[in-house]
């Protein structure tokens, strides 16, 4: 299968092009957050005050990763599951946020808000932190340090691999890959 | 009578916990080659060969499996004839396994429920004892990630739901599940006890080798009834479509009431880490 290879930040020109199922080599800078930071996030939107980081066409992956050993970048750094964070998601994208990376389903809300702000999530493979770590060439805690795993890192990352699941078309990959292949086990 | 000090259960659980996570057993390599060889969608099979990628790198650069290292369980069977020095079994376990958390650079993943702050060394230990026969402490262990256990449930069902009942929950309860748990998945479930009893002997059923035939031939029919259905569910790897969304279905079953029919479903992801000692 052919690779889409994607550059951070993300313009809407870029996510225009983006289909439910095209794999994607991510490079650039991204952010990590889980479900503290995200509401830390939200709460500074609602107080009007400046995010640790511009979101502005920024992709947020969905991590808390392993320790760094010594002369390590990062430990392993696979995916959560992300609908922990569809609460706060849509306001994360009303402010700029284009792109994010987790596992498993969104909801109804996360999903009008992708096709609505023009925004695209990827998923990457849960469970494969080894082999993601690879393509994370530095990390630096930017907020939260007391969250450990959970803080808010700057990662700057090459050819990470991902998959678009949701798209601005209403595409799923989950819908589409489930109805083609139920009832099929033999 | 057999003496066994604080410190060798500690060690023995700093060596189990720091194997484990990042040498995936023998059993679920080979059920993951097993699907990957029957998946027919190019997903799904793209997955299973990037998960089974993933296996060889932990192995080889001792990098733990996935960044989710798990709340540690432990099933102990403590037999008659031991005695433990200087402390006390539970007091043995959390010391290794806060250690061995820290030594192999594992996440510490449990945290206040209300505050949500971190408790910083992973633990308590989840600790279930029995207490058998014999001069022998044998500890297993299972790193039990987050996103699997979320996806789990337990339902007081009716005895008039019978088997079809138990079978419909089991299919439901991975159809809601969907791509969240990080399949393909095994499936723990557990049958009768009670409210508590059937959740802990579901997690339990994690434990026994994937491949093994349950010696009950009346559930080993209802775990391969289970597993075609869930199967047919079109979820596939990671829930990009497909036909491996189980890699195991294990029950266990006990007597119950005879008001009730407890069932829990307890799902495990993919990277299955669980291993035993005796000691």
């Amino acid at each position: 299968m052919d690779f889409k290879k994607i550059n951070t930040p993300l313009s809407e020109a870029l996510i225009a092009t983006l289909r439910t199922g095209d794999e994607v080599l991510i490079s650039g800078t991204i952010y990590t957050a889980r479900d503290e930071a995200h509401r830390r996030l939200t709460l500074l939107i609602a107080e009007n005050k400046q995010l640790p980081f511009d979101i502005k066409g920024q992709i947020i992956y969905y991590v808390g990763p392993s320790p760094a050993k010594p002369g390590e970048v990062i430990g392993s750094a696979g995916p959560t599951t992300s609908y922990r964070m569809d609460k706060y998601a849509p306001t994360l994208m009303e402010h700029g946020l284009k792109g994010m990376i987790g596992k498993g389903k969104r909801s109804d809300e996360v999903k009008n808000a992708i096709e609505k702000y023009k925004a695209v999530y990827f998923g990457a493979i849960g469970g494969a932190g080894a082999l993601i770590a690879k393509s994370i060439k530095s990390s630096k805690i930017i907020a939260y340090e007391e969250l450990l795993s959970e803080a808010v890192r700057e990662l700057t990352v090459e050819d990470f691999p991902a998959i678009v699941i949701n798209d601005i078309f209403g595409g799923d990959l989950y819908n589409e890959g489930k109805l083609k292949f139920a009832g099929k086990f033999k | 009578m057999k003496i066994i000090k604080l410190d060798q259960i500690s060690n023995a659980v700093i060596d189990l916990i720091t194997h484990a996570a990042s040498n995936l057993s023998e059993d679920v390599i080979k059920s993951l080659n097993n699907s990957s060889d029957i998946e027919i969608s190019e997903y799904g099979k793209s997955v299973l060969n990037k998960i089974i990628k993933n296996a060889e790198i932990a192995k080889s650069e001792n990098r733990p499996l996935c960044q989710d290292t798990g709340l540690a369980i432990f099933f102990i069977e403590i037999g008659s004839d031991v005695v433990v020095k200087d402390g006390t079994i539970t007091e043995g376990i959390n010391q290794g396994t806060r250690k061995g958390y820290e030594k192999a650079y594992l996440r510490k993943s449990t945290c206040d429920p209300l505050t949500r702050k971190n408790m910083g060394d992973n633990t308590p230990a989840i600790i279930h004892y029995e207490f058998v026969y014999g001069d022998k402490l044998k500890i297993s262990y299972a790193a039990k990630g987050g996103g699997s256990e979320n996806m789990s449930r337990i339902k007081m069902m009716k005895p008039s739901d019978g088997i079809q009942g138990i079978i419909d929950f089991a299919v439901e309860t991975m159809e809601i599940a969907g791509p969240n748990p990080c399949p393909p998945n095994i499936i723990g479930i557990g049958i009768g006890g009670n409210f508590e009893r059937s959740a802990i002997i579901a997690k339990k059923a994690l434990f026994r080798n994937i491949g093994t035939i349950n010696p009950d031939k009346e559930l080993a029919q209802i775990e391969q009834t289970i597993y075609n259905k869930i199967n047919k569910i079109g979820t596939g790897p990671m829930g990009f479509g497909g036909v491996c969304t189980a890699l195991a279905v294990h029950i266990i079953k006990e007597p119950c009431h005879i008001a009730s029919m407890p069932v829990a479903i307890n799902i495990e992801c993919h990277s299955h880490r669980h291993e035993s000692v005796v000691l």
